[in-house]
């Protein structure tokens, strides 16, 4: 084993170490509703790399993604609450889930591949929409979904009879339900950036990486254009939909108003932000879009401190600066803060080529 | 049947407003291929500041007729939704305008959720109400209702459009604007300023968003600091269906968006034997939407774009 790839153990178990240490440490230091806050950043990153097959790697702008995070959530909910009286271990509805979503991209995607650009953008926009609207109003006449009160009493995931709603004591230490759901969340986001990861260097991810550039040059060069397009589409909706079954089963509760267009728009967000079609900057876009929000609930203790007293309440102010960061970042990072390296590439040693793509597309006239 | 005139009037009207706001989608997008997210807000701010104006000046008793004080609302909205939408094209697209293509779209939707806030904390989260001051007039045609301000609507709406395509075909703006459209650089060659025609651009739509502004709380009656998500939303949806950068493809899929909703709305309970109510509005909008889309790609109106060159 030589210098280089011993050095490369030892950061891969340090950040083992580090992460599963993680929920103790913020424990610690910020608080337990942080726990929880880290396991939704692992479903958003677990959603981020499901667009980012569609979008970073396929090139197809998808603005309702989110309908896959709620079927995969409806899914879990239905089979396992009260509500129909099913009660379905979290090993079927996972798979099950993501299946489903799955179905749902290709529901989509088949109508939709002639779609180019802005056009596809609308009519995924508009496939968000409609599969909330069914959601919202699908209480009558037969009720399905219980309309917009949503699904309550969904069941926790439970792993060989042990529920991870409730605290746990393993090995004389104990793990409360955020931590518990943590460990799980993150072995199955390893399990999804190991995916994508060997994804983005087969044979499929160049195939994806052919269209993204060219659909026409791809299809000369042999490629499927329609099934690998569609391929794009499943894959990315079933990553959706085993975010939403985690999502339900740790929420406990799910309804319509949890998937509107913003979501969609808030992961588009986080890997265009963190840099598209690179796997660690989708990471880091999605942790950092999560937690910038929860974060900026501080500025009323801010002002408290600074000024005395609350001026503007913090509610009112988060979102605000939350949109003035989104512009911020763009204006000085346009690539992502880590851009893919083929980005960087143009960006970079072809300077002249990189200018001369970037004048076409913005005079690409008819 | 004075069910189905009824719903043509109110999608008429309705549509005639989304137009409006598509235009400007529409202008944007033609020249820079860029969806202006931002702009839904802009109609919003339109709508917010002249409703402040026309409420202060009810509040003083001023002795007006109420048309006048609606259009002293207008003209104080103008100027300022004119100033915002040069701003924002000022401060968050020139600087990306060689930027991978996204990520201007990431900005607009920063500046749509900055404007969203500014508004929630100048005027609050509460629903603001129009003062009932404008002439209540009801006037029948064919079995069917008309009201006056849905007549002004409609004129205002028809009046706006002819000039704006008038003035990009027949003046020097329109002229430079559709050079600029074909190819910047070679507008710049022949003397055009790119930049200038841009925020001019920019300029134009967002007074003709002040005006649907204000023309929606009018109809409606309110107005609120989220209205501008959904009308942008569906203005922009009906700049695609006829056919986005195509203006006379604006109006059409605006007219086309609200007369299909009206209709959808008014029939959808009965043709479905009470299944689906009219809570499905929105979905028989998006289902036409992608409907048209799959038979034509490119719009009603849009050229069929060849394959990248």
């Amino acid at each position: 084993m030589n210098q280089k790839s011993r050095h490369a153990w030892l950061v891969f178990i340090a950040l083992g170490i580090g992460l599963a240490l993680l929920p103790f440490l913020i424990d610690a230091g910020l608080g337990r509703s942080w726990v929880r806050i880290l396991d939704l950043a692992l479903l958003y990153v677990m959603l981020a790399l499901g667009l980012n097959i569609v979008v970073g790697y396929a090139g197809l702008l998808d603005l309702g993604y989110i309908a896959f995070y709620a079927v995969g959530a409806y899914c879990y909910a239905l089979l396992a609450s009260p509500m129909f009286g099913l009660h379905l271990p979290f090993w079927v509805l996972l798979p099950l889930g993501a299946a489903v979503a799955g179905l749902f991209g290709l529901m989509l995607g088949t109508p939709t591949l002639r779609l180019r650009g802005d056009y596809l953008a609308i009519v995924t926009l508009g496939f968000g929409e409609i599969i909330r609207i069914f959601l919202n109003n699908l209480n009558a006449p037969i009720n399905i979904t219980n309309g917009p009160q949503g699904v309550n009493q969904i069941d926790p995931v439970t792993i060989a009879g042990m529920s991870l709603g409730k605290t746990q004591v393993i090995f004389g230490v104990t793990f409360s339900s955020p931590h518990l759901y943590y460990y799980l969340f993150l072995m199955l986001t390893l399990g999804v950036i190991f995916v994508s990861m060997r994804l983005q260097d087969s044979r499929i991810g160049r195939a994806w990486a052919a269209i993204r550039e060219d659909e026409v040059a791809a299809e000369a060069m042999g490629i499927n254009v329609r099934n690998i397009k569609l391929l794009a589409f499943a894959m990315g909706a079933s990553f959706g939909g085993l975010a939403g079954g985690l999502f339900a089963g740790f929420q406990g509760f799910i309804s319509p108003e949890s998937f509107n267009l913003m979501e969609s728009i808030m992961i588009l967000c986080m890997i265009v932000l963190g840099g598209m079609g690179n796997i660690p900057g989708v990471v880091l876009g999605a942790v950092l879009l999560t937690v910038l929000p929860e974060a900026l609930r501080y500025i009323g203790d801010l002002q408290r401190a600074w000024i005395g007293h609350v001026v503007v309440d913090p509610s009112d102010l988060r979102m605000l600066l939350f949109g003035f960061a989104l512009i911020l970042m763009m204006l000085f990072r346009p690539a992502g803060l880590l851009p893919s390296r083929q980005r960087k590439r143009e960006l970079g040693a072809q300077g002249e080529i990189a200018i001369q793509e970037q004048a076409s597309v913005y005079d690409a006239r008819r | 049947m004075d069910i189905f005139v009824q719903q043509i009037i109110n999608g008429l009207v309705l549509g005639s407003v989304y137009a409006l706001v598509a235009l400007g989608y529409t202008m944007v997008y033609g020249i820079l291929e860029l969806i202006n997210f931002a702009h839904g807000e802009v109609t919003m701010i339109g709508a917010m500041v002249s409703l402040t104006v026309i409420s202060a000046l009810v509040g003083v008793g001023i002795d007006l007729p109420g048309v006048v004080i609606v259009l002293l609302g207008l003209l104080a909205a103008i100027p300022v939704c004119m100033g915002v939408g040069f701003t924002i094209e000022r401060l968050a697209y020139r600087p990306l305008r060689n930027a991978p293509r996204l990520a201007p779209l990431i900005t607009a939707i920063g500046v749509s959720i900055v404007l969203q806030n500014i508004a929630m904390l100048i005027w609050g989260r509460q629903y603001i109400s129009f003062p009932p001051i404008l002439p209540q007039g009801r006037h029948q045609i064919l079995g069917a209702t008309i009201t006056d301000v849905q007549i002004a609507i409609l004129v205002i709406s028809v009046v706006l459009m002819l000039g704006l395509t008038l003035l990009v075909k027949k003046s020097r703006l329109g002229r430079a604007m559709r050079a600029t459209a074909q190819s910047p650089q070679i507008a710049g060659l022949m003397g055009v300023n790119a930049n200038t025609v841009i925020s001019l651009t920019f300029i134009l739509g967002s007074a003709l968003a002040a005006v649907a502004g204000v023309m929606v709380s009018a109809y409606y009656g309110l107005a609120h600091y989220y209205m501008g998500f959904l009308l942008g939303l569906k203005a922009f949806s009906a700049a695609v269906l006829g056919g986005i950068g195509n203006l006379t493809g604006a109006v059409l899929g605006g007219l086309l968006l609200g007369v299909i909703e009206s209709l959808g709305a008014g029939y959808i309970g009965g043709l479905t034997g009470g299944v689906l109510g009219s809570n499905y509005q929105d979905v028989f909008a998006f289902f036409i939407l992608i409907l048209v889309l799959l038979f034509r790609p490119s719009g009603l109106l849009g050229e069929r774009v060849g394959e990248r060159a």
